[in-house]
Order: structure tokens, then C-alpha cells, then sequence
């Protein structure tokens, strides 16, 4: 049966290239990074190599990068430990309704503690636009999380305008680039933020790798006490070999980013524009501002989990969505802060292209998705006129 | 011993400034390591930390490497400690 992952946002398959830098630290060179003999000093300079390499990728000076066990643990640090330093300022967060749970739920944790935090909603293309941030800021607003990319629907935010006006009141801002870093442009600077999150695995580097960037001069309350690594804000003994694959991925990422950008690209719009054809399909997320490989929809009259089965059993493996989405049957919170119908959000699938991927992928899906459709819909019970017709208006105008 | 050393200066001027607020043990003695290399006899480095462990390791480490403790300066939730560089040798004795 014919092959094709189109799940690029859930992960990547590891470069060659990042799993043969990565070897030697599983072999011979096993040192402790803090070990004062050779095996160490090797180790310790391997690190800082690899931060170096991911400072790089998104012009930042290697002293700002923290590496963290994963994507989710630096959004964790990013938010409880700006909180909980710059409590005596103020104990008011903003986050976007936009946000992967990994910073939704350390501001729930926040509130627990006694921290106040607004959920700014997206308009229908998922973007938080500038003046509905200016809104929420109060006198005592310390940090403003804004996520870079959003992995379900694609769309890219407006960081820079949103960065300028936290600038413009002394407030952190933080942005979780998960899903960007490594596969669209992430410069810090252009960007204006203090705070930023990045995850290896997200440009074909290895799991258990991320980083948090923190500008200097920045305070932030550690979550892991107990050790002098990373300048004592993340105890415990490196990941090397993970590290080391994040630094050659980033490295890589930054060397192949114009063609990986325009390889993917090619093959989302020729599948957007080929599955577009099908009645009652309708993109998610914003049309143009939005990752080059990402193409995300909602098919009106059925339920998501039944098109990942049946075009699992093609070969296709795609997405439908966040994990709850998935896991708990239930409608997408991020496509019902868009203002989806939760009938219409039931029926989100998610392709996401990598850099493997073939003009043949795309012809496959383009071939497989429409029958998988059809068949779905003659024993859907919505597709008898339970569904709301006019359900889909609120994306397609 | 350790209190009679803590004498409380004001308007002290330093070099070079470390922040390490919200770093516990042993970032204080690591970091006064560290920034002292960076700076030239006479000059003085000021250590803003919050770690209680901070007011009676930083003068031992002084004594014991020949530098001078200068004191300390309360700043509300952290203090600013004042140390100035004595000499160029190193802690375990090599130049």
C-alpha cells in the first residue's frame, strides 16, 4: 500500500545528517558537560556549539538560549517563571485563546495561585489582532504570550505589531514558535520579543530537545533548581546528544530554509486548491499568513476521527486537530474561539507536508480524500439536513 | 563572625554588575568567580542577588581568595553586594 505522511506538525522524521552529529555522544563521547577532564570539556563544547547554532537560527546571542527537555517545558518555564519573578509588578497575564495547552494551562495553574489572566479570542482567521490586545492590558499586566504560528489552523500572527505594544507599556512578551522556528523566518530582533520558544523536532531535529530564548537582563524564576547548567536557571545533566541534534538541525534548518519553504509550499497549495473542489470543504485558519506547508479544513457532515480512520487505511496519516480534539471526540477550542460552529469543527482535518514529501503525495490524497468523503457522507446521519447549511459561512466569507 | 562582616555601604559604584536574582547555590560563587576574571585590580564588581547563602559565602570567598568585601547594600527584595578585586591570582593559587 502507498505511503504518505502529511502530519509534519505532530513531527518530523529525524535529518540524517542531525542523527549522524548526534552518534558519537551516545558512544564514546558520553561526558558529563560539567566534568573538568577532556570527555567533559568536549561534551560542555558540543553544547555550546549547538547553542550557538539555534542562537543562529533566530539571531539571538547564544547566551539566550536555554535548553529545556521539549517545546512544553520551555512554554512552562517561560510563563510561570516570568510570572512568578515579577509578581511584586503585578500579577495580571495576558494569553491568546490561540495557544497550545502547554501555555493555556500554566496560566490556569497561575490563576490557582492568585494571578488574574485574560484569554484573548482570534477573529475568524485565527489572528489576534493588535487593538484587541491593547484592550486588555491593565496596570498590572507583566507578560503577554502570543503564540507565532498556530499548528492547528496555520496562521501565522501578527507578533510584530503585537511585540510593539508591550514594548510601548514595559510588559515581557513571550511568543511560542513551536510549529515556526526552523521552517519559516524567526528573527528575535524583527520580532521584538523577549521571550520565545522553540522545539527540535519541529525541524526534523531529534524529541526531548527545545529551548527557551530569554533576552539578557531578563529575570525568570527557575522551574528545576539543584544545578549549575544553563547559567543555573535549568538544573539537571544535559540531553547531549539531544542538544547537539538540535544545534545541527537548527543549523541545518537555516542552510535549507528558502527551498524546504518553497518545496512544501508548492505541494499545500496545489492540495488546498484540489480538495477546495469538494462541496461544503472549507479552509481553517487564514488564507495567505499562514505556514507554507500547513493546510487545515473543515468538511461539513462528517467527524473528523472517521476521515483519520479511513485515510489511515490508505496510508494517509493526517491530523484532525489538537490532542483533546482527537483523544476526547470533541470540537477543537481553538476553531470554536474562531467562531466555528462546534458541527462544522467536529469535521477538522489537518495535512501538514514535510520536506520528504512528493508531488505524488499530494496526487495520492487528491485521488483518496474525495472518495473518502463521499463514502462518509452517505452514512453520515448529519448529511439528511441535520447539518447547518449555512454553518460554513462564518470561514468562507 | 559572618555579621561582623556585613557592613551596610550606600552609593557604592561598581565596574561591572551581576545579576543572579532567583539564582540559588552555587550560582553566587560561580558567577563572583567568573565576573571577577573579567575585571582589573581595583575594580569593583557588584553582585545583585536574593540567596540568603549569598551574605555569608561571598565574604568567606573574599578572605580566602585575598580580595576585598566592600559590604552591602539592601535594594527591597534583593541585596547588592560590593566586592573589589585585590589581586589576579585565583582562588586555588594558580596565576
Amino acid at each position: 500500500m502507498r505511503k504518505a505522511y502529511l502530519d509534519h506538525v505532530a513531527t518530523n522524521p529525524l535529518n540524517p545528517e542531525v542523527f549522524e552529529a548526534m552518534l558519537p555522544y551516545f558512544k564514546e563521547e558520553f561526558g558529563n558537560p560539567l566534568s573538568i577532564y577532556d570527555l567533559g570539556t568536549r561534551a560542555k563544547t558540543a553544547i555550546e556549539d549547538a547553542r550557538q547554532k539555534v542562537a543562529s537560527l533566530i539571531n539571538a546571542r547564544p547566551n539566550g538560549i536555554i535548553f529545556t527537555s521539549s517545546g512544553a517545558e520551555a512554554n512552562n518555564f517561560a510563563l510561570r517563571g516570568i510570572a512568578l519573578a515579577n509578581q511584586e509588578k503585578g500579577k495580571h497575564l495576558i494569553v491568546s485563546k490561540m495557544e497550545h495547552h502547554s501555555i493555556l494551562n500554566p496560566a490556569r495553574s497561575l490563576e490557582r495561585m492568585g494571578f488574574a489572566v485574560t484569554y484573548l479570542p482570534p477573529d475568524k482567521y485565527g489572528i489576534i489582532e493588535p487593538d484587541v490586545l491593547r484592550k486588555a492590558i491593565t496596570k498590572e499586566t507583566i507578560l503577554i504570550s502570543v503564540m507565532h504560528a498556530n499548528g492547528e489552523v496555520g496562521t501565522i500572527e501578527p507578533i510584530k505589531e503585537l511585540s510593539a505594544i508591550a514594548r510601548e507599556r514595559g510588559i515581557l512578551f513571550h511568543t511560542d514558535a513551536v510549529v515556526s522556528a526552523g521552517n519559516i523566518p524567526v528573527d528575535v530582533k524583527q520580532l521584538g520579543v523577549d521571550l520565545l520558544t522553540l522545539s527540535a523536532h519541529q525541524f526534523y531535529g531529534p524529541k526531548g530537545a527545545g529551548a527557551l530564548y530569554i533576552r539578557e537582563g531578563i529575570r525568570i524564576m527557575p522551574l528545576i533548581y539543584g544545578g549549575i547548567q544553563e547559567g543555573g536557571r535549568r538544573a539537571g545533566t544535559e540531553n547531549v546528544p539531544a542538544i547537539v541534534g538540535m544545534g545541527r538541525a537548527a543549523e541545518i534548518a537555516k542552510r535549507d530554509m528558502d527551498k524546504r519553504y518553497a518545496h512544501v509550499k508548492l505541494l499545500r497549495d496545489k492540495l488546498i486548491s484540489g480538495i477546495m473542489q469538494t462541496e461544503n470543504v472549507y479552509l481553517t485558519g487564514h488564507p495567505e499568513k499562514r505556514l507554507p506547508g500547513h493546510a487545515s479544513f473543515c468538511i461539513e457532515f462528517i467527524e473528523g476521527e472517521s476521515m483519520l480512520l479511513m485515510l489511515a487505511m490508505q496510508g494517509i496519516d493526517v491530523a484532525s486537530g489538537s490532542a483533546c480534539t482527537s483523544k476526547a471526540l470533541k470540537a477543537s477550542p481553538v476553531l470554536l474561539a474562531m467562531g466555528i460552529p462546534a458541527s462544522l469543527a467536529q469535521g477538522s482535518i489537518v495535512f501538514t507536508f514535510g520536506e520528504g514529501n512528493t508531488d505524488e503525495d499530494a496526487d495520492y490524497v487528491l485521488q483518496v480524500f474525495p472518495q473518502v468523503v463521499k463514502r462518509l457522507r452517505e452514512i453520515s446521519p448529519y448529511s439528511q439536513g441535520l447539518g447547518d447549511k449555512e454553518a460554513g459561512k462564518c470561514i468562507r466569507n | 563572625m559572618v555579621v561582623e562582616k556585613l557592613k551596610f555601604v550606600e552609593g557604592v559604584r561598581p565596574d561591572v554588575t551581576a545579576d543572579i536574582v532567583l539564582m540559588m547555590c552555587p550560582m553566587h560563587l560561580l558567577t563572583v568567580e567568573q565576573k571577577m576574571k573579567e575585571l582589573k585590580v581595583g575594580e569593583v564588581l557588584e553582585i545583585l542577588t536574593d540567596y540568603d547563602g549569598a551574605l555569608e559565602d561571598i565574604p568567606a570567598w573574599c578572605e580566602k581568595t585575598g580580595n576585598e568585601f566592600i559590604g552591602i547594600e539592601d535594594a527591597s527584595n534583593f541585596f547588592r553586594m560590593y566586592v573589589r578585586k585585590l589581586s589576579e591570582s585565583h582562588p586555588d593559587g594558580k596565576e
